[in-house]
C-alpha cells in the first residue's frame, strides 16, 4: 500500500491529523537535508514534503525562492537529491522513517526536461510516494496522473481560494493521495492572519470528496493549527521552517537541524493537544 | 484601413481552446492564476467582438500613438548592403518610441473593461514599462512595474520616465536581476492580486491567453505593412525581418503574412558573445522545448530543467524563453530564426545611424544586421521589410559605456 494512503488510513482510525513539514532539498546541503528528514520524523512529522529547487518558482514567496536559489548555487542536482533520498530509505530498515511518506514539490519544467517516465521511475526507486506539481493545472496533468498511478505514485493537486467550485470538484476527482488546499490567494510565505472564510471553504470541499484534505501556504503558528485542525486532515508548514535554513550561514548544520526540529516538535505537540481534546 | 479587427484578417485559427499552437503554449501556472486567466480569455473574446472596443482602440492608436507608422525606404542602407530594397517599418516613431505601446494600450483598455483598478507589468529594456505607465496615466489606473536591478542600471532613462508618469518601479534583486526575474516577480504579485489587478505582460510569452492577446494587439504592425506594400508595390514584400526576444514585434509583423508562402519570414535572435551556454539569448536556435513562465516553448535550460543564464547587449532580448507561437512557426518551418551577435548588432546600429539618420534601439539593430546579410542574397528588385521596433535613445548610455566614451 502506498505510504500516503496508509498514513491517512491510520490517522483516521486514531482520530488524528497529519503534520507535514516542507524543506528544500540541498539547502544548505544534501547531508543536512537527510539529517533534517530524520530529525523531523523523530520530532513528530507524519510526512515530509521535499522541495526540489527550481530556478523560477512563481508560486513561491521570497523565503522559499531564496532557499531554492541557495540550493542551486551550491550545485544541487536532481540525481543527487534522488540519491540522498534513496540512501536514507535504504539505511532505514526499522523505525518510523520506514512508513513516513515522502512527497516532492517539483516544477513541471524539471519533470518535462527529465522526461516524465524517467523522472517517475527515479522517484519511485528513491522511495518517493507522491508528487505535488504546482505549475501543472488539472487541464495539463492527465498524462502525468495516469503514469503516476501506474507506478503507485500519488499526484496531489491543489485547490485555491480562487478556484471556482465546479473546478474544485474536477480537481478533487483527478487527485490521488490527498487534496492540497491553498489557504490564501497568493504565494507561499508566513501570514499573521488567514482568510476568515478558509475553514468554511475547506468544510465545503470536505462534502465533495473522500480524499484527505491538507491545508498549506501561510501556516506557521500553533494558533493557526487550532483554527484549522478541526476542518483539516493535515497541516503543511513550509516557509516558517525554510527561513531557519538560511541561518546555516551563521550556525552549524547541527544547530540548524536541532532548531528546526524543536520548532516542529512544538507544532506536533500543539496538534496532539488539539487531537486529544 | 482598419487598425484592429484581429483574427479574421490575419487568418489565424491558433491557438486552440487550451491555448496551444501545435504542441506549444498552454497554461503551466499555479492553480491560483487559472481562474484569472480564464476570465481574461473570455473578456478578451467579448472585447474582440465588440465594435465599440475596437473603435476606441483604433482611435487611440491613430490619434495618440500616431499610427499608421510609415514604411520608409532606407536608400543608403540598401546601397550599403547591395541587393534587395530595405524598407523600415517605423515603430520607433510611435508615441513612447517603440511597438510596445500597441499592446500596452490594448491591454490597459481591456483591464479597464474588466473593472481592474491596478495594472502590473514586467519590463526588460523599460520600453514596455514606459508604455504601460503611459497607458495607465492616460486612463488613470494605478501602475506597478517590476524591473531587474541589472536592467535598471542599463536603462536609467526609462526608469526615470516611468516614475515621472506616476508608476511605481520595483527593483528585482533575485536571480539574474533581468527580465526573467522581473517576470517571476510580476507573476508572484498577480498570484495575490488578480481580483483587482490586471497583469499586462509585455511579450507573446506566458500562459494562454497572453501570447494570443499580445500577438493580436501587435498584429497592427503587420496589417499596416501588408496594406502599405500592396499600395506601393501592388504586391507583398519578399522578406520580412524582425528581432526576437520574447517575440512580440516579430509576432505582430509576421502573423498577417503567415498564410502567404511567398513572403519569407526571418527572426533575428540575440546571439550575444557566441553559442556557448550563458553567452547568448537565442532560445530558438540553441534551446529545446520546455516549460518557463507558464508556457511550453523553446527555452534555454540545463539538463535538470533549470533556466540558464543568458546574455545580450540588448536588455529587451535578454530572455531565456520565447513566445510559443514562434516555436510553432520554427518547427513548422514557416519562419527561419537566425542569431546575430552583439558585435553585429552594434555595427548595424552604427550603420543605420550614419546612413539613414536613424538611431535604432539595440533590439531591432539585430534585425537590421540580419537584413544586411539577407539583402544581397535576395538580390535587386526584391523588397525586404525590417521591423524597426523602437528608437535608440534609451541605449545611448549603454553604447557609450561599451565604447568607453563618457556622456
Amino acid at each position: 500500500m502506498n505510504r500516503i494512503d496508509a498514513l491517512f488510513a491510520r490517522l483516521k482510525n486514531e482520530g488524528r491529523r497529519a503534520l507535514l513539514p516542507f524543506i528544500t532539498a540541498g539547502d544548505p546541503d544534501l547531508p543536512t537535508t537527510a539529517a533534517l528528514i530524520t530529525e523531523l520524523v523523530a520530532c513528530g512529522a507524519h510526512m515530509i514534503e521535499i522541495g526540489i529547487p527550481y530556478s523560477d518558482p512563481i508560486a513561491d514567496g521570497p523565503v522559499i525562492a531564496a532557499s531554492y536559489h541557495r540550493a542551486l548555487e551550491r550545485g544541487t542536482r536532481l540525481v543527487h537529491i534522488f540519491q540522498t533520498i534513496r540512501t536514507l530509505r535504504a539505511e532505514t530498515s526499522s523505525g518510523p522513517l520506514t512508513v513516513v511518506p515522502l512527497v516532492t514539490m517539483v516544477s513541471y519544467a524539471i519533470i518535462h526536461r527529465r522526461g516524465m517516465d524517467r523522472f517517475l521511475r527515479e522517484a519511485v526507486t528513491a522511495g518517493i510516494d507522491g508528487l505535488i506539481v504546482p505549475d501543472l493545472p488539472v487541464e495539463e496533468s492527465e498524462g502525468l496522473a495516469h503514469q503516476a498511478m501506474a507506478m503507485d505514485l500519488r499526484l496531489i493537486q491543489l485547490v485555491t481560494p480562487t478556484t471556482p467550485r465546479d473546478r474544485a470538484i474536477r480537481i478533487a476527482q483527478s487527485t490521488t493521495g490527498f487534496l492540497y488546499y491553498v489557504s490564501v490567494a497568493g504565494i507561499t510565505g508566513e501570514r499573521k492572519a488567514l482568510p476568515p472564510e478558509l475553514a468554511e471553504n475547506v468544510a465545503w470541499l470536505r462534502t465533495q470528496t473522500v480524499l484527505p484534505i491538507c491545508i498549506g501556504f501561510g501556516i506557521s503558528t500553533s494558533e493557526h493549527f487550532r483554527t484549522l485542525a478541526p476542518v483539516a486532515d493535515g497541516l503543511i508548514v513550509g516557509s516558517a521552517l525554510v527561513k531557519r535554513l538560511a541561518d546555516a550561514e551563521k550556525l552549524t548544520r547541527a544547530q540548524v537541524v536541532q532548531d528546526i526540529g524543536r520548532f516542529v516538535a512544538k507544532l506536533a505537540s500543539a496538534l496532539n493537544d488539539i487531537d486529544a481534546s | 484601413m482598419s487598425l484592429t479587427s484581429p483574427s479574421e484578417s490575419t487568418g489565424h485559427q491558433l491557438p486552440d481552446a487550451l491555448g496551444r499552437f501545435g504542441a506549444f503554449g498552454g497554461r503551466f501556472v499555479p492553480e491560483t492564476l487559472m481562474d484569472a486567466l480564464s476570465q481574461m480569455a473570455e473578456e478578451y473574446e467579448r472585447a474582440k467582438a465588440d465594435p465599440e472596443f475596437q473603435a476606441r482602440l483604433d482611435d487611440y492608436l491613430k490619434n495618440y500613438v500616431g499610427r499608421p507608422s510609415p514604411l520608409f525606404l532606407a536608400e543608403r542602407l540598401t546601397r550599403l548592403a547591395g541587393g534587395a530594397a530595405i524598407y523600415l517599418k517605423r515603430e520607433d516613431l510611435n508615441h513612447t518610441g517603440a511597438h510596445k505601446i500597441n499592446n500596452a494600450l490594448g491591454q490597459v483598455l481591456l483591464a479597464q473593461r474588466m473593472g481592474k483598478i491596478r495594472v502590473i507589468a514586467e519590463t526588460g529594456a523599460g520600453q514596455h514599462g514606459v508604455a504601460t505607465a503611459t497607458a495607465c496615466a492616460l486612463f488613470g489606473l494605478e501602475c506597478t512595474v517590476y524591473m531587474g536591478e541589472e536592467d535598471i542600471r542599463r536603462q536609467k532613462l526609462n526608469v526615470f520616465n516611468m516614475k515621472t508618469l506616476g508608476a511605481t518601479v520595483v527593483p528585482v534583486t533575485t536571480g539574474s536581476r533581468t527580465l526573467r526575474d522581473a517576470t517571476n516577480e510580476a507573476m508572484r504579485d498577480w498570484m495575490g492580486s488578480s481580483r483587482q489587478t490586471h497583469y499586462t505582460i509585455g511579450s507573446v510569452v506566458g500562459p494562454h491567453p497572453f501570447p494570443m492577446i499580445v500577438r493580436d494587439f501587435q498584429a497592427v504592425i503587420g496589417r499596416e505593412t501588408r496594406a502599405q506594400c500592396l499600395e506601393r508595390f501592388a504586391r507583398l514584400p519578399d522578406c520580412v525581418i524582425a528581432c526576437v526576444g520574447g517575440g512580440s514585434n516579430a509576432a505582430g509583423i509576421f502573423s498577417p503574412f503567415v498564410q502567404d508562402p511567398e513572403v519569407e519570414l526571418v527572426g533575428a535572435e540575440a546571439g550575444g558573445r557566441g553559442p556557448q551556454a550563458g553567452a547568448h539569448a537565442a532560445s530558438l536556435s540553441q534551446g529545446r522545448p520546455g516549460v518557463l513562465h507558464g508556457s511550453f516553448s523553446y527555452v534555454l535550460q540545463d539538463e535538470d530543467g533549470q533556466t540558464q543564464g543568458v546574455h545580450s547587449i540588448s536588455a529587451g532580448l535578454d530572455y531565456p524563453g520565447v513566445g510559443p507561437e514562434h516555436s510553432y512557426w520554427k518547427d513548422a518551418g514557416r519562419v527561419r530564426y537566425e542569431s546575430i551577435t552583439d558585435a553585429e548588432a552594434l555595427d548595424a546600429y552604427q550603420a543605420t545611424a550614419r546612413s539613414e539618420g536613424i538611431l535604432p534601439a539595440l533590439e531591432p539593430s539585430h534585425a537590421l544586421a540580419q537584413a544586411l546579410k539577407e539583402a544581397p542574397r535576395l538580390g535587386e528588385g526584391k523588397v525586404l521589410v525590417v521591423c524597426l521596433s523602437g528608437r535608440g535613445d534609451k541605449d545611448a548610455y549603454e553604447v557609450a559605456r561599451l565604447r568607453g566614451e563618457p556622456i
